[in-house]
């Protein structure tokens, strides 16, 4: 019935009448700035490939995936990897990146980044808090905000790969950043879940929410897919795949299953030391796995190119 | 009369209001809101669950009642009741939805409008509690219920955590939350605790181990207890079975069942 908030019918169709937020619409509030668009598509000019990590369920692992995502492309010295963290309530990446207590210096180009690496910089609202106890209370239209200004004016320059990590849900920061990055070529989203039915109810939401806004789905990862007993080596099955787990689920959607990655203590360990899992850890079978996607997911975005080079 | 009636708030019956919140995702509010809801039955209270998280609506599934639907009648909506003897009753999204895989793409302001009308139209009649689910974060579902539930007075808040530096990171931001909004709070619960391998027994902290605890401490707040990774109670969420009737002897039981017991004690305190 609603004919979407974007649209240029939001707050005028017959349908609107009696929603609360049909004042708001009609006021073309959220209609797309096409001057702000222009602007955007300027300044993300240097960004070769755009990939955003989501989840309709929340402590799934988008942080914990997107940043060792981050590092694994960063292995390449030759290729200039972006973090970008549009999670303004709860910014985990700085952490995650042993970046806690940075701060965002200004230059006359604009915002630096935070560099993690010299090829690897970041960006996160975690970095314009002063004190880890300060909360960001805010409502949507001023995270919205926020989220423009971490892409018109951070000068994160030429970048082969801008990963963007999303908080849970499909709201504000999800429509925000699919309208604000439509002016640069998103190659697509990766999605993640954990294996239990509780989960995936949420997911399917956020695939299509994808659908919804014309987003290709890279794939999905299952994250937290059966515990080895480091003791005894059997299998635990702690967050049960009692429909079937993601694979079902990637059937029944018709996208691909890009990996399970199995509960490694480790991981929870590098994440709260600001470590990348993948270099403390690296015979784990979940290091395994997490370097199997990221590769996948990189030829997937080569694969891109390719396809756009050959239209060229 | 009939003026008294549409002024007696749907509110008026519920004698504990408490909230469930974590700053971070998926470290078990909503289940630890069913969890304390079915607990708190058994102790013979009777129980409403309001679910404001409308992008990701847990509860209706974890209580078996994901094809129900709800009704209105004169004073608004009729909650739906879990069981037969109508002591747990429910509001969630969930139950609005057409199609259970709709995504719910709203921004704040919509959102924030259902919210005042979940608080404010769900006719819940007599309860002893009426536990708030909310979603990770600290933006307009926390605002907007907050403002809409400040004139009664809740009990408090109930914060959600896991043991690792990463949650404890948003938590700590929940509590600035709860002290800028002038929510008390009841305490803090360290949720996945450790995992007891069903086979040998060995005890792995696979999301580390007393950063919850830790927090308590620091802040002065009180320590409603830990409670483990138990494949009983994911199963019985998956389910929407009665964890607390069906699994006693399970390894989640009795820190759940504390924590109850302690919401027992605070609410007999404010009634005083």
């Amino acid at each position: 019935d609603c004919p979407g908030t974007g649209s240029t019918q939001a707050g005028r169709a017959a349908a609107c009448q009696g929603c609360p937020n049909q004042r708001l619409c009609a006021a073309g509030a959220t209609a797309p700035d096409p001057a702000e668009a222009a602007e955007l598509r300027e300044r993300l000019r240097g960004v070769k490939h755009t990939v955003l990590v989501l989840s309709g369920k929340g402590g799934v692992g988008k942080s914990t995936f997107s940043a060792l995502l981050a590092h694994g492309l960063a292995a390449d010295e030759t290729k200039q990897v972006a973090l970008l963290d549009i999670d303004i309530c709860g910014p985990s990446i700085p952490k995650m990146m042993g970046l806690e207590g940075e701060q965002v210096h200004q230059s006359g180009s604009g915002w630096s980044p935070v560099y993690v690496e010299e090829n690897l910089g970041v960006m996160s609202a975690g970095f314009l808090l002063s004190s880890p106890d300060d909360a960001v209370i805010w409502r949507g239209p001023k995270k919205n905000g926020l989220i423009k200004q971490f892409l018109r004016d951070v000068d994160w320059g030429e970048i082969d790969y801008l990963i963007v990590d999303t908080p849970p849900g499909t709201s504000d920061e999800h429509l925000s950043i699919v309208q604000y990055l439509s002016a640069v070529h998103i190659d697509g989203a990766v999605i993640i879940t954990t294996p239990q039915e509780i989960s995936l109810q949420d997911v399917r939401k956020e695939i299509n929410f994808c659908h919804k806004v014309k987003l290709p789905i890279i794939g999905v990862v299952e994250n937290m897919s059966g515990f080895i007993c480091p003791k005894c080596k059997n299998e635990s099955q702690i967050f049960p795949p009692t429909t079937g787990g993601a694979e079902k689920m990637c059937q029944n959607f018709n996208i691909s299953l890009l990996g399970k990655v199995p509960l490694d203590p480790q991981i929870g360990k590098s994440c709260d030391r600001g470590q990348s899992f993948l270099s403390e850890a690296p015979e784990s079978p979940a290091t395994l796995s997490y370097r199997n996607i990221i590769q996948r997911i990189q030829e997937y975005c080569d694969q891109h190119r390719f396809q756009e080079e050959k239209i060229i | 009369a009939s003026l008294f009636l549409s002024e007696r708030s749907n509110l008026a019956g519920v004698r504990h209001i408490l909230l469930v919140l974590s700053g971070k995702g998926g470290v078990g509010k909503s289940t630890i809101s069913t969890q304390l809801a079915l607990a708190l039955r058994h102790s013979g209270k009777k129980v409403g669950i309001l679910d404001v998280d409308l992008c990701g609506p847990s509860i209706p599934r974890m209580l078996r009642a994901q094809d129900s639907d709800v009704h209105q009648c004169d004073s608004g909506w009729v909650p739906v009741f879990v069981d037969q003897e109508k002591s747990i009753s429910l509001m969630s999204i969930g139950f609005l939805l057409e199609k259970p895989d709709d995504a719910v793409v709203w921004r704040g302001p919509k959102k924030n409008a259902l919210i005042k009308q979940f608080v404010a139209d769900v006719a819940w009649g007599d309860l002893d509690f009426l536990i708030v689910d909310t979603p990770p974060g600290t933006s307009d579902e926390h605002i907007s219920t907050m403002e809409a539930l400040r004139p009664y007075k809740p009990l408090g808040a109930v914060l959600v955590t896991t043991p690792q530096a990463v949650s404890v990171g948003d938590v700590r931001r929940e509590l600035t939350f709860c002290r800028k909004t002038g929510t008390q709070v009841l305490g803090i619960v360290e949720n996945m605790s450790g995992f007891v391998c069903p086979h040998c027994s060995e005890c792995t902290n696979i999301f580390s181990v007393g950063g919850g605890e830790e927090l308590a401490k620091h802040t002065g707040v009180p320590f409603l207890g830990c409670v483990p990774l138990d494949p009983q109670l994911s199963q019985s969420l998956e389910e929407g079975r009665d964890f607390i009737q069906e699994f006693p002897k399970s390894s989640a039981f009795s820190a759940l069942a504390h924590i109850a017991q302690e919401i027992l004690v605070r609410a007999s305190q404010q009634s005083c």
